[in-house]
């Protein structure tokens, strides 16, 4: 907020007096202070639009030369064969996708319960606790869930993959292309058909994702009016009935908000997905089975051994990423920012 | 009803005829034993039948699904029982609550279970004191605990990341003054591309350094290109971050400072900023604990070495999260143990500066 605006410009004072009262002119001119704070954070802060868009500008710039190229085939091609100069994204994207569709699927139920329970189950000393708990989880880097997903999760993942591929397996997402009866499948070779997939990757995106969809929930949900939650359980309402017409219906906005900037981190997740999967440039339908490509993990694999025209190519996997994260980001600020005032608070 | 007067010679045996007379408040409870009851029998009920079937009866086996199972009956059996006498509103509130308490307990349990398998497999290493003082170069993956070491490592994060922070946090805080403070069409544009950006993968950012210094102007592989790409991730997050805290500073304080005479600047600075301050903190350190931990544009950008390098110019320089990266993937066990101590040593770094930040934050209550 402006502070000049707060300022009187003019004095409606009228003394009733024998000498005629000119009202003075008061000007509000900044001090030379005032004005080379206003000019400096305006330089840094135009600086700093200059440094990030860039970035933007230089993707798109660099992706240009690659459309020309390889024209649609970029994004309907799915093999990466870079010395028959044959590159496309079909099957990265595809995984992406996937990867990003299943730590949602996992990370979305689990945040909205969780949100749910830090701000209408938990007694309030737990409170506090439970919100410091998650924001530590936030910064906890990727890679260690990724180690812990290879190490601790994946032997039980593979096991609950080779069951659902074993019972519903006539649903192509849950199809392995393998000898699903095979009496020891848990030993090679079959066994490498379980490991390495999107579904086990997404298990560790989803707990990179968990911490920020449930904090964007957990904040929208505890401004639910007290009032009404209060009236709700004054009627006689269950503590569940009164989540499911008062604190839900208030909170739309943020779940469905806190979902997308979640799916946003998700799709971009590098280290763990590059450390999980066993990569394949095919498009892939059956998550549990070995083999997928996401771009950032395309890009984390093949930017070393580039050519040039490759590496413009990549920038352009990254540049279609961006794109991605970016819309999925705007939509969701936009329906967070409606559920709350915006405004600045008031003393 | 009011309690009888008593009139005793002896003073002493007042309390115990006053204690027998005295209403006593009940004690209330929101649950009655029928409700612990069902609940109990419930679990315990869950319990037997899983196990008869699942151990038994069907053809399933391991840990995992019989926990999950055990979980399903025991939901079953409560909504079940809770139904024979009570409302099914009621039904309803037990399963979701139970649903409720789950998620969250099984958040927690994959949290406390990814602490201890990185903290059980990287003890081997984590008890030689050389992991702390010592670089890799001239050990073999395979060479036991004794030799060896993430001082390069360790080193090459704590110079990365103040590079990073040293660029990224003094713009990042004065855009945010200027978009908050400032303001007109101009901040808010600025505010809407650093909205915007806030998106950008650190992958991107990564291949956007390597592409420009590292491809194109040839300038080797180095701890400060590192530091750039991390700096160019950072920024956008730490401006946003900052600017959050300074908007819900009440306006309130801003016109009691102009009402007292003071400019823009010294608004600025000894209001607005001073208030802010644990905020700022907070939200700062972690940007930065988020930093820290970022491995993808490292991965681009600064080359892994095995040796101690000091100078962020010249020569790759590790770092913690790539030494983790390039352990695991070497496939050595005793090297993979290296990677998981080194992830210890990376947590407590998170953690260490997570608590600095709770620490910088307490400070705004007592204020």
């Amino acid at each position: 907020m402006a502070g000049s605006s707060s300022l009187p410009t003019r004095t409606s004072l009228r003394v009733v007096d024998e000498v005629e009262d000119v009202p003075r002119r008061v000007v509000a001119r900044q001090s030379t202070q005032d004005l080379a704070f206003t000019h400096g954070v305006r330089s840094v802060g135009f600086l700093t639009l200059v440094i990030v868009s860039s970035i933007g500008i230089f993707l798109g710039v660099q992706a240009k030369p690659t459309l020309q190229h390889y024209g649609w085939s970029f994004f309907t091609e799915y093999r990466w064969l870079p010395n028959l100069d044959t590159i496309g994204i079909a099957a990265a994207f595809v995984g992406t996708v996937e990867v990003a569709i299943v730590a949602l699927a996992i990370a979305f139920p689990l945040s909205l319960l969780s949100a749910l329970f830090v701000s209408d189950w938990a007694p309030a000393w737990m409170r506090p606790l439970l919100i410091r708990l998650i924001d530590l989880m936030a910064a906890v880097p990727g890679i260690v869930f990724g180690l812990w997903v290879l190490l601790f999760i994946q032997p039980q993942a593979t096991h609950v993959a080779h069951w659902l591929s074993e019972y519903f397996g006539w649903i192509p997402l849950f199809k392995v292309h393998t000898d699903v009866h095979y009496p020891i499948w848990d030993q090679a070779p079959g066994f490498a058909s379980y490991e390495g997939s999107a579904f086990i990757a997404g298990i560790a995106v989803s707990m990179m994702i968990f911490p920020m969809a449930t904090s964007v929930m957990r904040e929208v949900f505890s401004e639910a009016p007290a009032g009404e939650k209060e009236a709700a359980l004054a009627l006689g309402a269950t503590r569940w009935a009164m989540v499911r017409t008062v604190v839900l219906p208030f909170g739309r906005s943020g779940i469905v908000g806190g979902t997308m900037l979640a799916l946003g981190r998700a799709l971009g997740e590098t280290i763990s997905v590059l450390l999980i999967i066993s990569e394949a440039f095919k498009i892939k339908w059956n998550i549990l089975e070995s083999g997928t490509a996401t771009i950032s993990e395309v890009i984390a694999s093949k930017y070393n051994e580039a050519t040039p025209a490759q590496l413009s190519a990549l920038l352009t996997a990254g540049f279609v990423l961006f794109l991605m994260t970016l819309a999925v980001n705007t939509v969701a600020a936009s329906i967070v920012a409606r559920s709350r005032s915006g405004a600045g608070t008031e003393l | 009803m009011t309690a009888p007067e008593v009139v005793s010679e002896d003073p002493e045996d007042t309390p115990a005829v006053l204690a027998d007379e005295v209403e006593h408040v009940r004690k209330t409870r929101p649950r009655t034993n029928e409700d612990d009851m069902t609940l109990v029998g419930s679990v315990l009920g869950g319990l037997a039948t899983t196990w008869l079937l699942y151990e038994r009866v069907l053809p399933f086996s391991g840990a995992l699904g019989f926990f999950v199972s055990w979980y399903l009956v025991f939901l079953a059996f409560y909504a079940g029982l809770t139904a024979v006498n009570r409302p099914r509103a009621v039904v309803v509130d037990r399963v979701m609550t139970s649903l409720v308490i789950a998620a969250p307990s099984v958040v927690g349990l994959a949290l406390a279970s990814t602490v201890v398998v990185t903290l059980s497999h990287g003890l081997p290493a984590l008890l030689h004191v050389n992991f702390y003082t010592h670089d890799m170069s001239g050990v073999r993956p395979s060479d036991p605990y004794t030799t060896g070491g993430a001082l390069a490592a360790l080193v090459g994060t704590l110079i990365e990341v103040s590079i990073a922070v040293a660029i990224a946090l003094p713009l990042g805080v004065i855009t945010a003054i200027y978009m908050s403070e400032v303001g007109g069409r101009g901040a808010r544009l600025v505010r809407t591309i650093i909205e915007s950006m806030t998106a950008l993968p650190s992958i991107v950012a990564g291949l956007f350094i390597y592409s420009v210094f590292i491809a194109h102007f040839h300038m080797p592989r180095c701890g400060f290109a590192a530091a750039l790409a991390l700096a160019v991730m950072g920024l956008p997050i730490m401006a946003r971050a900052s600017d959050v805290v300074l908007r819900v500073i009440p306006g309130g304080l801003r016109e009691a400072s102009y009402a007292l005479g003071a400019g823009k600047f010294q608004t600025v600075w000894h209001v607005v900023l001073p208030t802010a301050r644990p905020g700022l903190a907070t939200a700062l350190i972690l940007g930065i604990a988020r930093m820290v931990g970022e491995t993808s544009p490292l991965l681009l950008t600064s080359g892994a070495s095995s040796f101690l390098n000091w100078n962020p110019l010249h020569n790759p320089m590790n770092s913690l999260p790539l030494y983790i990266f390039n352990a695991v993937k070497s496939g050595v066990p005793r090297n993979e143990v290296r990677g998981y101590a080194a992830a210890v040593v990376l947590l407590l770094i998170v953690l260490a500066l997570f608590l600095l930040a709770r620490l910088v934050a307490r400070g705004r209550n007592r204020g």
